[in-house]
């Protein structure tokens, strides 16, 4: 199994390598992808298979490096994130199949690298190839996100993106090293046999939390996920949206969950509740005032993996508490809701590329009444809407009734801080819910509803072959993910025993999901059958020998028709993104965002229009990004000085350091 | 037997709270009108302009997309689904372990994007509008809803309705008072869920200040009428709901028990229409709110649902 896995990585780094040689040839992107998408089925495929038939156990690669053997390893945990990526690989890379036959070699070589560093990180059983995968992922992305690099936003976003990577690594390699503790050993087997505490259990939370959490996109290290998504070519944005930011939250799991080892207490868990439940909030508040679809579906993205955050940190929570099944819950919720969003999420993405290929633009204002021109497309992504906005029984819902089941359950942990923190979380997470279907409507009503906003947009045209295929794969995906909860947290099993230690066995079944014995239950199919037999009656009901409707202009209040010269209608009559995010921009956001907005009335009399100018920030520009910025200009000009000094200034430096260093020395050595 | 009697007394409720539905709009606009001092329409209005919607073609806009066409048979659908969990008259219905507080909401909240769908697809403006207030509104009322849940399932041990129920049927819990405040803050969310006073009206005819109304405008014939049913079915969901949790009594036992049966439905009926009573002199006493004070309104069924679960815990904490 670990054989055909890394044969497979092998493959797509020959192929990457091989992509310079092909530059040019009409073959390389077909080559590239078509590869890419092989190599995600095989991923695919030995993930059920380690899934269901339990992992591969620790195996050395053959090549070793200077700080001891990489180890690689299948275990439940890695399996059911490799399930992840091969599925959004797979669309993904089939979509880019249809859609990026110009794609430079740049873009062609990063690709199968990016997939193959997501992989190898999972695989990872020490820390060195942990690393080794996590970095390769990080460089590979920042390649796609700088493919398109004319434009000098996509270099700032490259730019933001390679920063907060680099900080990541800071926090990543220290945490590592402190996990490994004074013996070096980097294997995970070594550091689960020596689980950190005190100070150093404390500052590894932090560092992972910062590490993994910039990412991830956790807030409030989520500046540079909003930017980096729409630079990237769709099917990048898919998979680093989809898979990339759960593979950072595997990171997380893993270091935090497994090898920080079952003895931890009850507070090793808020962090990431509190960081998560912040993520959920604003991620889905912004992505109702945003106006490109895909900063929206980046924003989403943020607060879904928000909530992924928020389901481990009660499972650490729980298991601190010795509440093993509740623990075993929220770990099941968080990934099944990893592994759901990864779907939905591709989904979404590939389908606004499919839109930005079709109707030319990602703006919301220049789209419109799409579901005419792009069915398949439209029907596609309103699976995936409805999904987003967990409805049920789509796949979406299942994993936030975990989750919000979870939450519900975390009284019972007892400490009455834990208590009200989760209690704030709970309304938190409810509200990021409704908002993430607040902005799902708007994105769906916007982009595929009412009258085209532009020529363009009334021109669109739908995608074929490849194309649609690849956003019917996950919208099939989807609902059968919403259908069948119970097998798949059966199926995760082994990924919830290694974090807390239980299973949900006899939890999960293939018609329900339960909390716990005599408490809610969840049964999708009986939910799907209800509704179908409730539409279905309703049908019956009204439908039988009834006419077909008459079609008619709008009616639109008696509004007279539009004249000739406007074929699609006044525009200014349509609601425009601003305008539908202007309820809870009102509402919400004005403290949060600091929304500024001034109206520009025209003197009486003249004939000039009236102006409205709306601005909002994000807080983490304003309160963290700024003033590291300000510092670093600061330590920049204080360090220039260094260039004026006298010979004899230079000479001091390093005898000053020496002292220092000798002084340090002795102490150390009186202390000891 | 005990799967028989489940069967039947799954069918009579459905029966029954499709009969009620339209008679408890009907009802409450006619005692609205009664304390305002007017004759008003007949409680069975409702029923008759549903019946003769139901038989009229509808006329769709010329760049209607199939939305139009389903999105009433959804909204109709969810809140048909979401109506037979909350139990009526009886204990043990056939969907009973299924009828789980988010499962509603879920359901509710599919009815509602339905909705929202629907008024945006023909690209006018008010449907625009009704639908970004309808969202936002729901964003606001959902954490509420949740915060009553999570009381709910403290003191039940679940969020499944007929638990919750069960529990309170008993009286085992006792009159607390962060019940009092989870029964104030799950009124706020059903009134501002329903479109009622002060957070829209239903009777409007000013498209400027309509939620519900603005997103059916283009709504007409059978598509209305099923429009105008999904709206009273999620009514009666509502008080059906504040029936079941905190009116629990009079409700027939699992099993097959025909006299209990008839007192049930007595009883259903009985708590419904003083609930309605309710309803009428709220509405009739007080007047709509400018849309944005809603927050407001809903901010605090929030902190109410946030205070009873603080209460909760200290409470268990002592006991």
């Amino acid at each position: 199994m670990l054989t055909a896995i890394l044969l497979t990585l092998l493959g797509l780094v020959l192929l990457a390598l091989a992509m310079p040689v092909l530059a040019g040839r009409r073959i390389a992107p077909r080559l590239a992808h078509g590869g890419s998408a092989l190599a995600s089925a095989v991923f695919v495929l030995m993930a059920v298979a380690a899934l269901a038939g339990g992992g591969a156990p620790v195996a050395e690669l053959p090549f070793g490096t200077p700080f001891g053997p990489l180890l690689v390893a299948l275990d439940g945990l890695s399996a059911w994130f490799l399930l992840l990526l091969g599925l959004a690989g797979l669309c993904a890379s089939v979509f880019a199949l249809a859609h990026e036959d110009a794609a430079p070699a740049r873009a062609l070589l990063a690709y199968p690298l990016f997939l193959a560093g997501m992989a190898l990180t999972l695989l990872a059983a020490d820390g060195v190839t942990l690393l080794l995968g996590f970095e390769a992922m990080s460089l590979a992305s920042w390649a796609l996100v700088a493919s398109d690099h004319a434009k000098a936003e996509n270099r700032r976003a490259a730019r933001l993106y390679l920063v907060f990577a680099a900080l990541a690594a800071v926090c990543l390699v220290p945490a590592l090293g402190l996990l490994a503790g004074p013996g070096g050993d980097l294997a995970f087997a070594a550091i689960r046999e020596a689980p950190p505490d005190g100070w150093r259990a404390a500052l590894i939370l932090a560092l992972v939390v910062a590490g993994a959490g910039a990412k991830a996109g956790l807030v409030p290290l989520h500046a540079w996920l909003p930017l980096a998504h729409p630079a990237a070519p769709s099917h990048v944005s898919a998979l680093m949206s989809a898979a990339m930011t759960k593979v950072a939250l595997y990171v997380a799991a893993r270091m935090l969950l497994d090898l920080g080892g079952p003895a931890q207490p009850v507070w090793w868990g808020v962090p990431l509740v509190a960081l998560g439940a912040a993520s959920a909030v604003l991620g889905a508040l912004r992505a109702n005032l945003e106006e490109e679809g895909k900063t929206l579906l980046a924003f989403s993205t943020i607060e879904n993996v928000g909530l992924v955050a928020v389901g481990l940190g009660l499972a650490a929570c729980f298991r601190a508490a010795d509440l093993g099944a509740l623990a075993a819950l929220a770990a099941g919720a968080a990934l099944l809701h990893a592994l759901n969003h990864g779907v939905f999420k591709t989904l979404l993405f590939l389908g606004m590329g499919e839109v930005a290929h079709g109707a030319g633009s990602r703006l919301l204002d220049r789209l419109g009444g799409l579901i005419h021109a792009m069915p398949w497309t439209a029907a596609c992504m309103l699976v995936g809407v409805g999904a987003a906005a967990s409805l049920p029984p789509l796949s979406g819902f299942a994993s936030e009734w975990l989750l919000l089941q979870a939450l519900i359950a975390a009284w019972r942990v007892g400490d009455l801080t834990v208590q009200m923190l989760v209690l704030v979380a709970a309304a938190m997470v409810a509200l990021a819910a409704a908002l993430a279907a607040a902005a799902m409507v708007r994105l769906f009503g916007l982009v595929f509803l009412g009258r085209p906003r532009s020529p363009r947009g009334a021109g669109a045209h739908e995608g074929k072959g490849a194309a649609r295929l690849s956003l019917l794969l996950p919208a099939g995906l989807t609902v059968l993910l919403g259908l069948l909860p119970g097998p798949m947290l059966a199926l995760g099993g082994g990924a919830q025993a290694l974090l807390t230690g239980q299973a949900m066995e006899g939890r999960a079944g293939l018609a329900f999901v339960a909390v716990g014995d005599g408490a809610a239950a969840y049964w999708p199919l009986g939910a799907a059958l209800l509704l179908a037999l409730a539409l279905f009656g309703v049908w019956l009901l009204v439908k039988r020998g009834t006419e077909e409707p008459a079609r008619g202009p709008a009616w639109d209040c008696g509004f007279a028709a539009p004249p000739q010269h406007l074929p699609f209608g006044d525009p200014l009559t349509q609601p425009t993104a601003a305008g539908m995010g202007q309820p809870l921009r009102r509402m919400l956001a004005q403290p949060v965002l600091a929304v500024t907005e001034r109206v520009e009335m025209p003197e009486p009399g003249t004939v000039a229009p009236a102006r409205i100018a709306m601005s909002f920030g994000d807080p983490a520009f304003a309160l963290l990004l700024a003033p590291l910025a300000t510092a670093r200009d600061a330590v920049v000009a204080r360090t220039e000085r260094l260039r004026d000094l006298s010979i004899r200034q230079c000479l001091m430096l390093p005898f000053a350091a020496l002292v220092a260093l000798l002084l340090l020395v002795a102490w150390l050595e009186g202390g000891a | 037997m005990i799967v028989l009697a489940a069967i039947l007394t799954q069918l009579l409720h459905l029966a029954l709270v499709l009969v009620a539905a339209p008679l408890v709009v009907g009802g409450v606009r006619w005692l609205k009108a009664r304390m305002m001092g007017r004759i008003g329409p007949h409680p069975l209005q409702p029923w008759r302009d549903l019946l003769k919607l139901l038989r009229k073609r509808p006329v769709l806009a010329e760049n209607a997309s199939w939305i139009s066409r389903a999105a009433p048979y959804v909204a109709v659908g969810a809140a048909v689904a979401a109506l037979a969990l909350v139990p009526s008259f009886s204990r043990a219905m056939l969907f009973a372990p299924m009828s789980d507080l988010l499962l509603i909401a879920g359901l509710l909240a599919l009815g509602r994007v339905a909705l929202a769908l629907a008024g945006m697809d023909v690209g006018t403006a008010f449907g625009g509008l009704g639908a970004a207030r309808e969202m936002s509104f729901a964003a606001l009322a959902e954490p509420a809803l949740l915060l009553v849940a999570l009381s709910f399932a403290i003191l039940a041990g679940s969020t499944g309705l007929e638990q919750i129920a069960a529990t309170f049927q008993d009286g085992a819990v006792g009159l607390r008072v962060s019940l009092a405040l989870a029964l104030i803050a799950l009124c706020a969310v059903a009134v501002a869920e329903n479109a009622r006073i002060p957070v829209d009206n239903p009777a409007t005819h000013l498209e400027l200040t309509m939620v519900h109304e603005a997103m059916i405008l283009e709504a007409s014939g059978r598509h209305l009428a099923l429009w105008e049913a999904a709206a009273a079915l999620r009514l009666t969901l509502w008080l059906a709901l504040i029936v079941a949790v905190f009116l629990p009594f009079g409700t027939a036992p699992a099993g097959f028990a025909p006299f209990g049966w008839v007192l049930g439905v007595v009883a259903w009926i009985a708590k419904m229409a003083l609930l309605c009573f309710a309803l009428a002199a709220f509405e009739s006493a007080i007047a709509k709110m400018r849309v944005f004070r809603v927050p407001e309104f809903l901010g605090a069924a929030l902190l109410l649902g946030l205070l009873g679960a603080i209460l909760l815990f200290v409470s268990t904490r002592l006991a």
